[in-house]
């Protein structure tokens, strides 16, 4: 018995265009029988259907979860409304295609399209610039709104017949696939010289021969070049490494599959559908004994950071290589990475022997993610290609705010009602280029997005070039004090709301005082925050130059200690000082000449890796406390060192007594790994004692872990579990770094919050 | 910090100062030309053409080596009528001192202002004395106020740089900066750092013959070679790229910042000019510059790539290319 035609009006948003939703939901429909239309709006898809209730019913289900693969639903509103006796299924061109902004990352290829790029037999055999509505390019060649083959850097490729057809055909996997296109009517590989000239030839396969003889190959990625070369050839990575002024900070590769990682680096579960995701970022997995990998890769480290094939390229140049390849930035050391073809040749042609490049433009540069897994749960190291520029759900609605982060992983985060978009890895703004690219992706996003922020948030620091940049824009501008914002970045990203106690354990950030903080206990939330605790300070010699030259860090707590005695004490690294020079630092120490006290606790991590003799000098940010955090995984059971809590106007955490401690042992000749675990214990420890201070006297018991030391593992775990075990409730990074690459997320959610409030 | 107090750093030549006179000092003025903008005030009196300026000298300690408070309020001042291009004809000078104050040690610095004068070629003809009580005070302040003649009809000025302009400087940077900073905190430093305080009217007299080829003139005194640069970028509206590679500094200098952390860049100096002069005379104004006492180490810096939003870049020695911004005071740790 059928029953009367009933309709309904479904409204979706979410990521829904460009990514195959319309043709979905035709073929759904039309496996269901039922009638009506579907076309996008400025929110996202609209669909009318029309017949049986049950089959209404199911179409309502479906649509959520048999979605696209590269779809995201946030939201799907259904309502009854009269039948209007239609018959058929139509996709509805709408007057306006794109929605106010939810932009699909890019993508690795489909298993429907892998299979094709390896068929024999397929028109697209071979063909590098296979893709399909399921997968692809995306935020990375798009140069305008609304996403339409015209506003990507498709646009000079017209499509051939059988393209168009494919891109025609409602049933067709290539369904309005923007980028669609094949080996007649698509862009192209070249090889080039350094010089320019093209090499003639076979470009894919006289790349992979010179790979194999130990070349440095600068292949055009998705968000920008990568240099390439064998990582088991030790001379062809050291020659690299010397061209590329990079003397020790870690490579990432290239594996073809899991099983190539797993011969490498010990390689979970987890880890490998990390690596397998449809983003697929660098993951850092620990490195196993006995790899053919040249120990130049990552020398002094114990992790290797892995990536899979992420577009057709990578595959082909992965399985024909045959073995990892070395997969790192196409930049000089400081510069951003190079993505236009003239600039990359000119940058690059001092680095590399051979460009394997094409002629598909890159609009928006991105730079591989990078994350690491941490007690089941992906920590980001950088999150940028595949993940951007995906939204992150706030815990409210709040007014439209652009925050500009830091200063040297800079970011930036818009906001349009409970949704907040994080850019790309933006860098170091102290390079010129790289504060020209933060002003673009400022406008570009703010187009892309059609956002126009009502405020603007900043960090507090008067000479970061965001903070000029912001400032300089005429809007409503609010200063957010560092460590603050990393508070309000991890409670946002954890749906937080009213106040929690936030440990915040950092590098350097620009107080309220405007003293320099790092190791803070905040309590507060979005509008408002309270310095309950910090590291005990100290002084911080020549500044940036201590940043640089840990041995400075542990001078300056030996300082503390033994004050103008300093010289005369045993530790080996006092001798990275110089006879001559020993007056002049004993002198800054004591007068404070440009060495402010800060409170920091990665420079803390410095001053032990120097101390103990890990690292006394760093050729890359972070590397006092990454090697420090290796050898201590190396150590056994041990107990933490003492530390002290000092009640002055707030509770001061000092770690004088575990510095003097870790002297001692020193010259007991302590295995170093046991000092470097007990040193972390120690924190750990040092934490749990303030935080169940700050609860008695707060009553919280959320604790929310934010700031740069937090990518250190081994101590986000003891501190995890400590609180944990403690009964507190504790809060970590999922979704964006705990370094200043997540910041801008906390600086919008404060800003927007403070609008809301008037 | 408190918005409503006048802090260090509004003193400090950086981006404080020049807040300061943008928001509060020039608004409440009238007749005053617009901040940041040049060393003295061009005057035409009865067809006369003046320029007139005034600085006053709080230097901490008040005698250091190579120099003391009084021979660095003539030269200064001097300086800042020199950098229009002036010649310097006479200078006032008023004292503030402090109750309980040395004789001895006024009378040694009033003697190396006479000296200093009569080096530069201009007469104190005018002046006044004052004294506070004891703590109201630090010892002495000094200002000066000084009045050249323009004989020349040259628009020498900081908005006058022009794309490919080479920026020349007439010897090592920071040297007056760490001898100061040496003396005040007893460093101890014997690698004979002085401070390079001297009158530039001499050298910029031999500079004056480039005519309509010298755009440019500034002294890099207080936030260094940096913050001057910086405000000519924005006053021309051009971008400045600078070589770290050509920066003459002292070896010396170049130990003591290493060490101590700072950038010779934002290093103030007393006895340097900064001069913008277009390409095709820069070679001879170079050369003019080597051949004069205070310009032996002179160097090409620097030149003007385009004309844009006021930057200054830096190639490093590392090939990176880096801004190089005002400070709003002390040079602050950024590395998170
Ligand atoms: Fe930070
Ligand atoms: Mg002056
Ligand atoms: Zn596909
Ligand atoms: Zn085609």
């Amino acid at each position: 018995m059928q029953s009367a035609p009933e309709r309904a009006a479904i409204e979706i948003g979410g990521i829904v265009q460009g990514v195959g939703f319309r043709p979905f939901v035709y073929r759904l429909a039309n496996r269901l029988g039922l009638s009506g239309w579907v076309r996008n709006t400025g929110e996202g898809v609209q669909i009318e259907v029309e017949g049986d209730a049950a089959a209404i019913e199911e179409f309502r289900l479906a649509v959520r979860d048999e979605a696209p693969p590269l779809a995201v639903i946030y939201q799907l509103r259904a309502q009854p409304i009269p039948a209007a006796g239609a018959t058929g299924f139509a996709i509805v061109e709408s007057a306006r295609s794109t929605a106010g902004g939810e932009v699909s990352p890019d993508c690795d290829v489909c298993d429907d399209c892998l299979a094709e790029l390896f068929d024999p037999d397929n028109r697209r055999h071979g063909y590098p610039f296979i893709n399909c509505t399921n997968c692809g390019p995306r935020y990375s060649i798009i140069t305008g709104i609304p996403y339409d083959r015209p506003a990507t850097t498709m646009a000079g490729f017209a499509m051939c017949d059988d393209c168009l057809a494919e891109y025609h055909d409602p049933g067709n996997r290539r369904f309005h696939a923007q980028p669609n296109a094949c080996p007649v009517c698509g862009p192209h590989l070249s090889l080039l010289e350094p010089s320019g000239a093209p090499v003639c030839g076979d470009a894919l396969k006289l790349a992979l021969e010179a790979l194999s003889q130990g070349k440095i190959v600068a292949v055009k990625g998705v968000g920008g070049y990568h240099l390439a070369v064998d990582a088991g050839n030790q001379a062809a990575v050291e020659r690299l490494r010397q061209r590329k002024r990079r003397d020790e900070k870690p490579f990432a590769m290239l594996a073809a599959d899991l099983e190539m990682v797993r011969r490498h680096a010990h390689c979970s579960e987890l880890e490998g559908r990390l690596l397998l995701g449809v983003e697929r970022p660098i993951v850092l997995m620990r490195k196993l004994a006995g790899s053919s990998i040249s120990d130049l890769v990552a020398p002094g480290n114990g992790w290797f950071g892995f990536m899979l094939p992420g577009n057709p390229l990578q595959h082909l140049l992965a399985r024909g290589h045959g073995a990892p390849l070395v997969m790192t930035s196409g930049n000089l050391s400081d510069e951003p990475i190079a993505y236009r073809d003239g600039e990359a040749l000119e940058m690059l042609s001092g680095i590399a022997d051979l460009f394997l490049t094409h002629d598909r433009e890159i609009h928006t540069r991105t730079d591989d993610s990078v994350l690491r897994l941490y007690r089941g749960e992906p920590l980001f190291l950088r999150r940028s290609r595949g993940y951007v520029p995906r939204a992150v759900q706030l815990p409210a609605e709040q007014a439209s705010v652009l925050a500009v982060g830091g200063e040297l992983k800079a970011t930036l985060c818009l906001t349009r009602g409970d949704r907040a978009f994080m850019s790309q890895h933006i860098g170091d703004l102290k390079n010129a280029a790289t504060l020209a690219s933060l002003e673009q992706s400022a406008s570009d996003l703010q187009s892309l997005l059609e956002i126009t922020p009502a405020l603007v948030a900043h960090d507090l620091h008067p000479d970061y070039l965001s903070t000029h940049y912001a400032t300089a824009l005429g809007l409503p501008a609010v200063g957010v004090q560092h460590h603050h914002a990393h508070m309000a970045s991890c409670m946002a990203e954890n749906g937080l709301e009213g106040e929690v106690i936030g440990v915040i354990l950092d590098g350097t950030g620009y107080g309220t005082d405007g003293t320099t903080w790092g190791g803070e206990f905040l309590v507060g939330g979005y509008s408002r925050f309270e310095r309950h605790a910090h590291f005990a300070p100290l002084r911080l010699p020549g500044g940036d130059a201590a940043v640089k030259e840990p041995y400075r860090m542990a001078l300056s707590a030996l300082y503390s200690l033994h004050g103008d005695r300093l010289f005369d004490q045993p530790p080996a690294v006092l001798s990275e000082v110089a006879q001559a020079d020993r007056p002049l630092f004993l002198k800054m120490l004591e007068k404070g000449i440009n060495s402010p006290l800060t409170s920091s606790c990665g420079r803390l991590f410095d001053a032990v890796s120097a101390l103990i003799g890990v690292r006394s000098r760093i050729s890359y940010e972070g590397q006092a406390a990454i090697e420090l955090e290796a050898l201590a995984e190396q150590g056994g059971e041990v107990e933490p060192y003492p530390c002290q809590v000092r009640e002055e106007w707030g509770h001061v955490l000092d770690f004088a007594p575990a510095i003097a401690a870790i002297c001692a042992d020193l010259a007991r000749g302590r295995s170093r790994a046991d000092i470097a675990r007990a040193f972390h214990r120690t924190v750990a420890r040092g934490v749990l004692d303030v935080c169940r201070r700050l609860r008695e006297e707060t009553g919280y018991v959320r604790v929310v872990l934010s700031g740069g030391v937090f990518q250190n593992r081994l101590l986000t775990e003891e501190v995890a579990e400590l609180l944990a075990g403690d009964a507190f409730q504790v809060y970590c990074h999922r979704l964006v770094p705990p370094n200043d690459g997540g910041l801008a997320l906390g600086q919008a959610a404060i800003a927007g919050t403070m609008q809301a409030r008037g | 910090m408190n918005d409503d107090l006048i802090l260090l750093g509004h003193g400090s030549g950086g981006k404080l100062s020049h807040q300061l006179l943008d928001e509060l000092i020039i608004p409440n003025l009238s007749g005053v030309p617009a901040a940041g903008q040049n060393d003295a005030a061009l005057l035409n009196i009865g067809g006369v053409k003046l320029a007139f300026t005034t600085d006053s000298y709080v230097v901490d300690p008040i005698f250091f080596p190579g120099g003391n408070i009084g021979d660095l309020a003539v030269n200064g001042t001097v300086n800042d009528l020199a950098m229009m291009g002036a010649r310097p004809l006479c200078l006032s000078v008023g004292f503030i001192l402090e109750e309980g104050f040395l004789k001895s040690e006024l009378a040694r610095i009033v003697i190396s202002m006479r000296e200093a004068a009569d080096a530069a070629g201009v007469a104190i003809v005018t002046g006044d004395t004052k004294v506070v009580p004891r703590g109201k005070g630090d010892r002495i302040f000094i200002n000066t106020s000084g009045i050249g003649a323009v004989e020349h009809s040259l628009s020498i000025n900081g908005a006058a740089a022009r794309v490919g302009d080479k920026v020349i400087v007439n010897g090592c940077i920071g040297d007056h900066g760490i001898a100061v900073l040496s003396a005040r905190e007893g460093l101890e430093i014997d690698s004979g750092i002085k401070s390079d305080s001297a009158p530039l009217n001499g050298l910029v007299t031999e500079l004056l013959p480039l005519g309509d080829a010298l755009h440019v003139l500034r002294d890099p005194t207080r936030g260094g070679v940096a913050t001057t640069l910086k405000e000519i970028a924005l006053q021309s509206g051009v971008t400045v790229k600078l070589s770290e590679e050509n920066l003459p500094v002292n070896a010396g200098v170049k130990g003591v910042c290493s060490i101590l952390g700072l950038d010779p860049l934002y290093v103030a100096n007393e006895g340097k000019l900064l001069a913008l002069v277009a390409p095709e005379r820069a070679g001879e104004a170079l050369a003019i510059m080597r051949r004069h006492p205070l310009g032996k180490d002179a160097a090409v810096i620097g030149e003007v790539t385009e004309s844009s939003a006021g930057r200054v870049v830096m190639e490093t020695m590392v090939g990176g290319v880096r801004g190089v911004e005002m400070l709003a005071g002390e040079q602050l740790p950024r590395i998170c």
